[in-house]
């Protein structure tokens, strides 16, 4: 016999994270996957789709709204409970850590619902993480920029090779414990204090 | 020197936070020996499950939740208690323009009587139905709070029904006037400063206040996750005590413009300072230029607002009841009843002297004026505390209050 495949709702304003999600959804198999960005008119969406599983992200500010529409189950027409079950503490932990919550029509049983519950979860991290390092290369891309400018200053004022502007940024670095792109910082609001002085 | 305590404590973007802020940014819980960490959430439903996994200690949440909590009417439910009150009051019902348009044509006057006004917007429904238009639609930030409670009480007592005659949906505080803005809703209830906001953006009218429905009502609490209360005794009384001088600071009108300035940074509401003084003062600008100043509008400090009344957790139970959120049960009611931990906030305020009050409950609605209580060393006053209907609630004949059926529920 061939089990029904899964109804799955994705509510999530993150676009991006969205489309990871539902892609994971669908390599695991699900094709009965819909997206929604926001929540205009979520109650006639659900009556249409009837979603099995509801994936939410938890900085959704309309939890308290979708939670009070699944208990009034006139709504929705089958009553959807949260999915994280008071024996499955592990699952509550990650699923909150990671920043996604789900729910699920009564009655499903959790064996079904873990697996997508698990995906959304590493998903949602590896969203994270990627968010995280694209923040770092940001970052980074500004650091590399003020010390470049920074070592210009130095190279004319002080008449140096761009080798021992780097230099002498980064032995005051060191000597101060403090990072180079700091001590370019400082220096590049210096000069800049110093020049609007002149002008 | 280094804290003793370390609490993490979470908290929605609502002005009745104050306290909890203040205690943070002022200093009154490092004085304490507390290392208190403020979280700022998008749900009551992230404050429940952060609580539930320990992610906080306690927590900024509506008077009734703790409850719905301890009663099982929540998924991710844990034993939570209530050991102090944040405020008194501070809500209002505001509605659309047109909506005031209509309820004055039916004798709706600004100023914030909550008959008059209700028996206008009663009118006002009946017309419309008997027009074939669909039911007015009205917002309240969450099913188990103090906003749904005394807008449904409110119109209740003035014969409407609130499960038939309108629609109740729910939506967050923040976006209320959006929704009201763009005709999604009608009206909502909701805390300050998201009834201002309306009025200030000229799109809404508040109709009416919860301190006029019904007077020194409660509103927020903190939540205490019971395990960790049970656990660490001694630092949830030092963290009381410093909750203690934060709402005295609070409600000093001398600290008003740093407490406006404080809550406007974006880490607490990210509003401005302006939007910050109608519920500091009482003075409310009700829109189409008429203004107000409303007695004990909000209270963070006087007339006990800090002390969590068993009587304010069983009038909030009575009410989940009325509306079929529970069933009816002596082990419900004393649910109810053990959530509220009054024993807990004297312990931790005995050793400053203190006024406290004598009972654990009171019979609410019986105050008619302030008047001075009998407490333990120190001078108290209490009151008016009275519902605008003239009803009593005595918590020791909950059975009576909860038989009275009312004429518009029949």
């Amino acid at each position: 016999m061939i089990r029904k495949s899964l109804t799955v709702l994705v509510i999530d304003e993150n676009h991006i994270r969205a489309s990871i999600i539902e892609a994971g959804l669908r390599e695991a198999g699900h094709e009965q996957v819909t997206v929604l960005h926001d929540v205009a008119g979520i109650a006639r969406r659900i009556a249409e789709i009837e979603p099995d599983v509801i994936v939410i992200d938890l900085e959704n500010p309309n939890r308290d709204m979708l939670e009070n529409m699944f208990q009034l189950s006139r709504v929705v027409k089958r009553p959807i409970a949260m999915f994280v079950d008071r024996s499955d503490q592990a699952s509550i932990e990650a699923a909150v850590e990671a920043g996604v919550s789900a729910y699920v029509v009564d009655g499903l049983r959790q064996e079904r619902v873990k697996p997508i519950l698990d995906m959304a979860i590493s998903r949602f991290n590896a969203f994270s993480r990627m968010a995280r390092e694209l923040e770092e290369a940001r970052s980074e891309l500004e650091d590399r920029k003020v010390i470049d400018r920074a070592k210009g200053i130095l190279m004319r004022s002080r008449c140096l090779s761009e080798d021992a502007a780097y230099a002498l940024l980064r032995k005051t670095a060191m000597n101060q414990n403090r990072k180079i792109s700091e001590i370019a910082q400082s220096l590049v609001t210096a000069a800049g204090l110093l020049d609007s002085g002149e002008s | 020197m280094a804290a003793e305590h370390q609490i993490n404590a979470g908290f929605m973007p609502l002005f009745d936070s104050a306290v909890l802020v203040a205690a943070k940014e002022i200093g009154f819980a490092a004085r304490e020996g507390v290392d208190l960490t403020l979280s700022r959430e998008t749900s009551w439903a992230n404050i429940r499950d952060r609580i539930a996994i320990g992610h906080f200690d306690l927590a900024h949440m509506l008077g009734p939740m703790p409850i719905a909590c301890n009663l099982g009417l929540t998924p991710l439910a844990s034993d939570t208690i209530v050991p102090f009150s944040l405020g008194l009051g501070g809500n209002c019902v505001t509605v659309s323009n047109t909506l005031w348009a209509g309820m004055a044509e039916h004798g709706a006057l600004p100023d914030l009587d909550p008959a008059r006004a209700g028996k206008a917007l009663g009118a006002l429904i009946r017309e419309r139905a008997n027009a074939g238009r669909d039911p007015l639609r009205f917002a309240v930030v969450h099913p188990h709070s103090g906003h749904n409670y005394e807008l449904r009480y409110w119109l209740a007592a003035c014969g409407i029904d609130p499960s038939r005659e309108i629609e109740i949906v729910i939506v967050p505080p923040p976006f209320m006037a959006d929704a009201l803005a763009a005709g999604r809703i009608d009206g909502y209830c909701a805390g300050e400063p998201w009834n201002s906001a309306s009025v200030v953006a000229g799109t809404g009218h508040i109709a009416t206040v919860k301190a006029t429905i019904w007077k020194t009502s409660p509103e927020k609490v903190v939540g205490v996750r019971k395990a960790w209360a049970e656990k660490h005794p001694e630092a949830l009384s030092a963290l009381l005590r410093a909750l203690h001088h934060a709402a005295r600071w609070c409600q000093d009108p001398a600290n008003r413009g740093e407490l406006a300035a404080l809550m406007a940074q974006p880490s607490f509401l990210g509003l401005s300072p302006a939007l910050q003084m109608p519920i500091l003062t009482g003075h409310l600008a009700l829109g189409g230029g008429a203004e107000l100043t409303v007695e004990d509008f909000f209270l963070a400090f006087g007339k006990a607002a800090n002390f969590p009344w068993k009587s304010h957790a069983l009038w909030f139970y009575t009410q989940m009841v009325r509306w079929g959120q529970v069933k009816h049960s002596a082990a419900h009611m004393a649910l109810a009843r053990d959530t509220y931990r009054p024993d807990l906030y004297r312990a931790a305020l005995k050793p400053l002297g203190v006024a406290l009050p004598g009972a654990n409950a009171k019979v609410e609605g019986a105050l008619t004026a302030a008047t001075p209580v009998g407490s333990a060393g120190a001078s108290l006053v209490l009151g008016p505390d009275g519902f605008f209907d003239g009803r009593i609630f005595d918590p020791d004949r909950i059975d009576e209050y909860l038989a009275v059926r009312d004429w518009a529920m029949l």
